[in-house]
């Protein structure tokens, strides 16, 4: 039971990573992507239906952890708070900017918005980083050092950038495909997106040793009725999203409800 | 454990919860009333049912966002600054949570960006079957959380080893009646919510005369005869829930009614159990908040039983100014009875935690008084914002009626991507 709780807690994370991963990536390089306010919709418009089934593999994984392994989230979300509390508030002022942007009027709200975007996605990139840092150097236990965790930061966050620049170029059409186009360059779209998806897949799977979730998993009665159940509803959820990707997978060439 | 750091994360707890707690009123109680709009309007496949499902449907939509946005912070708050509490009762407190995060909130994310972004894209019948699947995930949802709520407040089905809970009977804990007596009570506040919503956004159309006069009557309607019966399941269960107190939580009882011999002794009582300490909630927080939500009760219960009658009539829903007035006022009413309920149920708990088991005090993290006033202000001014641009955006389009462009709207129809610019590009794979 704790082995295959701690492979649920790896899906989940892993799935994070690689899913949302691609359209904070978007949000953070939409200034370049996007040259006018309507092309910037439509930047928008390549993840819009994606991001809320995206992030919620987080919330996943936040609910094994809180399930599965209640002293690590504990210790873990306590002894890295100077870094959680910049990652949710980075997180929330995206998710508003985008949910937003299109009920209020006129072009400044939009600019405010898409401003909300950048900063909120660069934020939740740079505090992953961060957060990461520590796991990296093996110290869950208190935040990682300034050089290391800038250091880190940014390495995480380009990465982010670039798993974003190969998604917009999968998804986009017109001015901002070009523009992600030419960065891409020759490596092509496909091949860059996959070899991030791994590079980002494999972030929290390097991460997750230097918390030894196994020897914090949770009573044996709590398991034994909680990992079935999630495991059932395992197959549901990758149904429903790959409706969602299915639905979605042609590129996009108008705006969406955002 | 610094009193400080304490005070503050209590704070920003009861700032957040609450906070988040106000939004999910009305995305609850809108989540199903929107999915029965979309069901008539599915069945018999007629303009003016289609036009409701995506007004009322925008609204909840903006709503929802804000909600969720504020959501986000609930689930880390925890593991955040109430680390004792996950080490003490995780293993069945977390439990809930973790399936409520998967089962519940998961699902519902995923069926509502099928239902916003799949508008044009679905077979009309798989198009209501999204909503359905989000609207009955958002009762699930409510019932997981309360399941959580429910064992913080009567601790049931759990046993005590090496100084930390371990969950003994899984059927005890979901079906323990401080769940089930506050899931029936929060879900017809909730229709509640939604019905005086629907009310006062469709008497201000009505008021102001705009051209939507059908399309307001059936409205109107529609929010009244929610509402009514959704106050007596509300107050029914509100009821219950105040008598089993006696048995549960009986100090939090004696300090509602403010007897103080009782109070008394059943703080003597609790000394002799649990060791010196104050047992008393702050009365004017248990007993405040207790009034407060009965006033609510007594007002809307007037306006209801009055609109009830009122609404039979087409042309006092047209035409009757005053009750147009009424209606918009009573708007916050269900929403003040709401939070001052919550505030009466949580503030009558102190100084416990988990009743009889770990004291608030015990369960707070370690953090400087500092680290717990940054965070505390992070999360209160988005709080603030969220919450004043989502009263913005409600009443901008409240005020805007059903309009083409929204929710729903076909972008495809457009002659044109809005990118010609560079020569027609074929994408590659």
């Amino acid at each position: 039971m704790d082995t295959l709780a701690v492979c649920l807690l790896a899906f989940f994370a892993t799935g994070y990573f690689v899913l949302a991963g691609a359209d904070i990536g978007t949000g953070m390089l939409l200034p370049y992507l996007g040259g006018d306010d309507v092309e910037r919709r439509l930047v928008i418009a390549a993840f819009a239906p994606f991001f809320l089934g995206n992030e919620v593999w987080l919330v996943a994984t936040a609910g094994v952890l809180v399930g599965c392994f209640p002293v690590l989230e504990g210790e873990l979300l306590s002894a890295q708070l100077t870094v959680v509390v910049p990652l949710i508030a980075g997180w929330m002022v995206r998710d508003a900017g985008l949910w937003l942007r299109g009920r209020g009027g006129g072009r400044w709200w939009r600019a405010g918005c898409d401003g909300a975007v950048v900063c909120g996605s660069w934020t939740v990139a740079l505090s992953w980083g961060w957060l990461l840092a520590a796991l990296f150097a093996g110290t869950p236990e208190r935040t990682a050092a300034a050089p290391v965790g800038a250091v880190t930061a940014l390495a995480v966050a380009a990465l982010f950038a670039a798993h974003g620049l190969g998604f917009a170029a999968l998804r986009l059409t017109g001015r901002p495909w070009a523009r992600a186009h030419r960065l891409v360059g020759r490596t092509g779209a496909g091949r860059s997106f996959a070899l991030t998806a791994v590079l980002m897949g494999a972030l929290p799977l390097f991460a997750g040793p230097a918390l030894h979730p196994a020897a914090h998993a949770a009573d044996r009665a709590t398991l034994t009725l909680l990992v079935p159940v999630l495991l059932a509803f395992c197959p549901l959820l990758l149904a429903a999203q790959a409706w969602t990707w299915h639905t979605f997978r042609h590129r996009v060439t108008h705006p969406s409800y955002l | 454990m610094d009193q400080e750091t304490l005070d503050l994360a209590r704070l920003q707890f009861a700032l957040t919860a609450g906070g988040h707690f106000l939004f999910v009123a009305l995305t609850l109680g809108m989540a199903l009333v929107v999915a029965c709009l979309q069901t008539a309007a599915t069945v018999t496949d007629r303009a003016p049912h289609h036009r409701m499902v995506r007004f009322w449907g925008q609204l909840y939509v903006i709503n929802y966002a804000v909600g969720i946005i504020t959501g986000l912070v609930m689930e880390f708050q925890f593991g955040l600054s109430w680390k004792g509490l996950t080490h003490y009762a995780g293993n069945v407190f977390g439990a809930s949570l973790a399936v409520e995060t998967i089962v519940a909130f998961f699902v519902e994310s995923t069926f509502l960006g099928l239902w916003i972004f799949g508008w044009h894209r679905f077979n009309r019948w798989v198009h209501l079957a999204t909503i359905w699947v989000v609207a009955l995930t958002a009762c699930v949802s409510a019932y997981w959380i309360l399941v959580s709520n429910g064992f913080l407040n009567h601790p049931v089905g759990h046993r005590t080893e090496y100084g930390r809970l371990v969950l003994a009977d899984a059927g005890a804990l979901l079906t323990n009646p401080s769940a089930l007596l506050a899931f029936g009570h929060i879900l017809g506040g909730a229709l509640l919510t939604a019905g005086f919503f629907m009310a006062g956004v469709s008497a201000h159309h009505l008021f102001r005369r705009t051209a939507e006069v059908a399309f307001f009557i059936r409205s109107l309607r529609i929010g009244v005869f929610v509402s009514f019966p959704a106050l007596w399941v509300t107050a029914g269960f509100g009821g219950v829930q105040l008598a089993s107190l006696t048995d549960l939580q009986p100090m939090k009882s004696a300090v509602f009614s403010g007897k103080r011999a009782e109070i008394a002794e059943l703080q003597a009582e609790l000394v002799a159990r649990f060791g010196p300490g104050d047992y008393v909630p702050s009365e004017l927080w248990t007993r405040g908040g207790g009034l407060v939500m009965l006033i609510a009760f007594a007002l809307m219960m007037y306006l209801s039983l009055a609109g009830v009658v009122l609404a039979c009539f087409r042309k006092a829903v047209q035409r009757f100014r005053l009750w147009h007035v009424v209606l918009m006022a009573a708007v916050p009413l269900p929403y003040l009875a709401m939070i001052s309920g919550w505030v009466f149920r949580e503030a009558g708990r102190q100084p416990w935690v988990v009743y009889g088991l770990l004291k608030t005090e015990d369960a707070v993290s370690g953090h400087s008084p500092g680290t717990m006033l940054a965070s505390l202000i992070t999360f209160t001014v988005l709080f603030a914002a969220l919450a004043v641009l989502n009263g913005w955006l409600l009443l901008r389009h409240a005020r805007l009626g059903p309009v083409e462009t929204g929710l729903g709207h076909d972008e495809r129809a457009r002659a044109e991507p809005v990118t010609a610019g560079p020569p027609p590009f074929t994408p590659r794979y």
